[in-house]
């Protein structure tokens, strides 16, 4: 079969590996902005620059405090939350009445606000991070060598995406999270303290966004801007999978990371631009995306 | 028809007159202005208000945030920038072609935008300006990360030496001025008031049986051609297309400089664009140059939290306050 195709199976494999571990970032990243927009209905243009922060906190933590890369996957995301559980309390809590492009425009100035001070500060070049001692090396699978770290992105991202999954579809503090994306007037007259639900989902969201930060702290250069850039393909992805089921935002960022693999094998040139395709043909043939209920 | 006497508060006589010498004091210091300031700032100002302009028919009158708008802007530029280069043909021409360009790309960004509303219809023009910022990164016509530099400004009709900056001056001047006329009567025709009446009450305008598609995607289509033939006049103006142009930082600042401005007035954006450049402009002579995206988005947030009407729109708030 490879012989057809023309190509080792090494760079197949190596190269659909690399479009998962993307995917396992598009995931996570895909699955907070669901998160927070089923709930608050804005959409968190801050969520690439919080993702950045999460990898500097990461790299900042070794760097000044000797924090190691396990501790800082559970500190930075906490750490995240709270600045998100603040912007939320202290901004994007004043503009709920409001036409909702303004939480946009304001989640974007302040995407603006962070990117820009960690320019002026670290430069835009990037920082490598060490891989942790537990995950160097790497298996070899006979059709191909696996680098552990890659294999615990994979790993690692499942395991808290379905965790999410399950807190929000199987759980009882879930089912009132869907009861407030459903109907929050109605909670309200329940008893539950609505807004506080908005505030944690908020911070869970974001804090999502910075454990993403963290795990591709050791494979991506850490730098100011390698959040806008991967959150715009993001967005796309979201619109591809549309943001009605928890799920659907999972399997389309892993989908559309193998895409991404699968395209560089075989036309490279094109690997920046295929999900913006599939973006175009989604809205063509299902607009509402593949997940998505019709609006 | 008399829609702007109507929607105006102070339509008496005694105002009408003020609002008269007001523009023809402002014509004066369009005219007087180059040989105060330097030319190519001034240049500078009428193609990023222009382009505001164009963006804010959009937003401010048809209610469609785009995200995008950076790709019409860089595709004016490169188009209008190849053809003058690679065919040596006058800059009118030029520009013509890079705002057709323009348009023709806004037809295809605005047929698959106006297919989700809201926040998704500004998620789905990003996402198609950041592949066209990819495409221009690749293509072999663009110069990649270099751009197209070197290009010439040439002979306006064949005879209009635009090397002279007041010459190009007074033409860019012109090529404003009719941007800007073709936004005040759009806005003021039937049509404007349809796609103001789409931005208000959506549900209403289909249920009194207006294609209400039909008028995003021909508003969509105009702020495109708009936002292209203010590419193309700048990459005259600065003899440069740049891959700055296409970034979706370039996207977010005509975003703030219409908010700034006051979103849904005429003179807004204008107002806005010259306050974003000035300050652009100012800031990189002074220690804070690498401030100036923070700065930039602290003025987002603080317009965005107290100052949602913008420096026009709260003027326009306080005369009418005064008059009742």
């Amino acid at each position: 079969m490879f012989e057809i195709i023309g190509m080792s199976p090494q760079v197949l494999f190596g190269q659909l590996l690399l479009g998962l571990i993307n995917g396992s970032f598009y995931a996570l990243l895909s699955l907070g902005l669901a998160i927070i927009f089923g709930l608050l209905n804005i959409i968190n243009f801050v969520h690439g620059a919080l993702y950045m922060l999460g990898a500097f906190v990461a790299l900042l933590g070794l760097q000044w405090l000797g924090i190691n890369y396990w501790a800082s996957l559970i500190i930075a995301p906490l750490l995240i939350a709270l600045l998100g559980i603040l912007m939320e309390r202290f901004l994007l809590r004043k503009l709920y009445r409001e036409d909702h492009l303004y939480s946009l425009l304001l989640t974007f100035g302040l995407a603006l606000i962070l990117e820009g001070s960690f320019i002026h500060w670290f430069g835009i070049s990037g920082q490598a991070y060490p891989v942790p001692d537990a995950l160097r090396g790497g298996y070899n699978l006979g059709f191909m060598y696996l680098p552990t770290y890659r294999g615990w992105i994979v790993l690692a991202s499942l395991l808290v995406c379905f965790g999410c999954w399950y807190l929000i579809e199987r759980t009882r503090l879930g089912s009132l999270l869907r009861a407030g994306t459903e109907n929050p007037e109605l909670l309200k007259a329940f008893g539950v303290n609505v807004p506080l639900i908005v505030t944690l989902t908020y911070g869970v969201g974001v804090a999502l966004a910075a454990f993403a930060g963290v795990l591709a702290a050791p494979v991506y250069q850490v730098s100011p801007v390698m959040g806008s850039n991967l959150l715009i393909v993001v967005f796309a992805v979201v619109v591809i999978g549309g943001m009605g089921s928890i799920l659907g935002s999972i399997l389309t960022g892993l989908g559309m990371g193998l895409v991404e693999g699968l395209t560089k094998v075989f036309y490279p040139e094109a690997s920046t631009t295929v999900i913006f395709l599939v973006m175009i043909l989604v809205l063509l043939t299902r607009p509402a995306g593949l997940f998505g209920k019709e609006a | 028809m008399n829609n702007l006497t109507q929607t105006l508060p102070y339509s008496d006589g005694r105002s009408l007159r003020w609002i008269l010498i007001g523009k023809l004091l402002l014509c004066a210091a369009a005219l007087v202005a180059p040989f105060v300031i330097y030319p190519i700032f001034l240049m500078k100002i009428l193609c990023f208000s222009l382009f505001a302009c164009s963006f804010n028919l959009l937003l401010g009158y048809g209610g469609l945030l785009s995200f995008g708008h950076a790709a019409f802007l860089a595709t004016g530029g490169y188009m209008t920038g190849y053809i003058v280069t690679e065919y040596s043909l006058t800059p009118e021409i030029g520009i013509l072609l890079g705002t057709l360009a323009a348009g023709m790309l806004g037809l295809v960004f605005g047929a698959l935008a106006i297919r989700r509303q809201g926040i998704y219809f500004a998620m789905i023009t990003l996402a198609l300006a950041q592949m066209v910022f990819f495409i221009y990164l690749q293509a072999p016509f663009t110069g990649g990360e270099d751009g197209l530099q070197g290009i010439p400004r040439g002979y306006l009709l064949g005879f209009i030496d635009l090397s002279n900056n007041l010459n190009l001056y007074y033409f860019v001047l012109v090529v404003f001025v009719f941007g800007y006329i073709v936004i005040k009567r759009t806005v003021h025709s039937p049509y404007g008031h349809v796609l103001r009446a789409i931005r208000d009450n959506e549900a209403r305008a289909v249920s009194l049986g207006y294609n209400v598609n039909q008028y995003k995607l021909l508003a969509f289509v105009l702020s495109a051609s708009l936002a292209g033939l203010a590419g193309a006049t700048k990459t005259i103006v600065f003899q440069l297309a740049s891959l700055t142009d296409a970034h979706w930082h370039m996207s977010g600042e005509v975003v703030l400089m219409t908010l700034l401005g006051g979103m849904g007035t005429l003179a807004g954006p204008v107002l806005g664009a010259t306050i974003v450049v000035s300050l652009q402009n100012y800031l990189v002579t002074t220690p804070l140059g690498s401030w100036l995206s923070v700065i930039l988005g602290l003025i987002f947030v603080i317009c965005v939290l107290v100052f949602r009407d913008g420096i026009v729109g709260q003027i326009q708030n306080t005369v009418k306050k005064h008059l009742r």
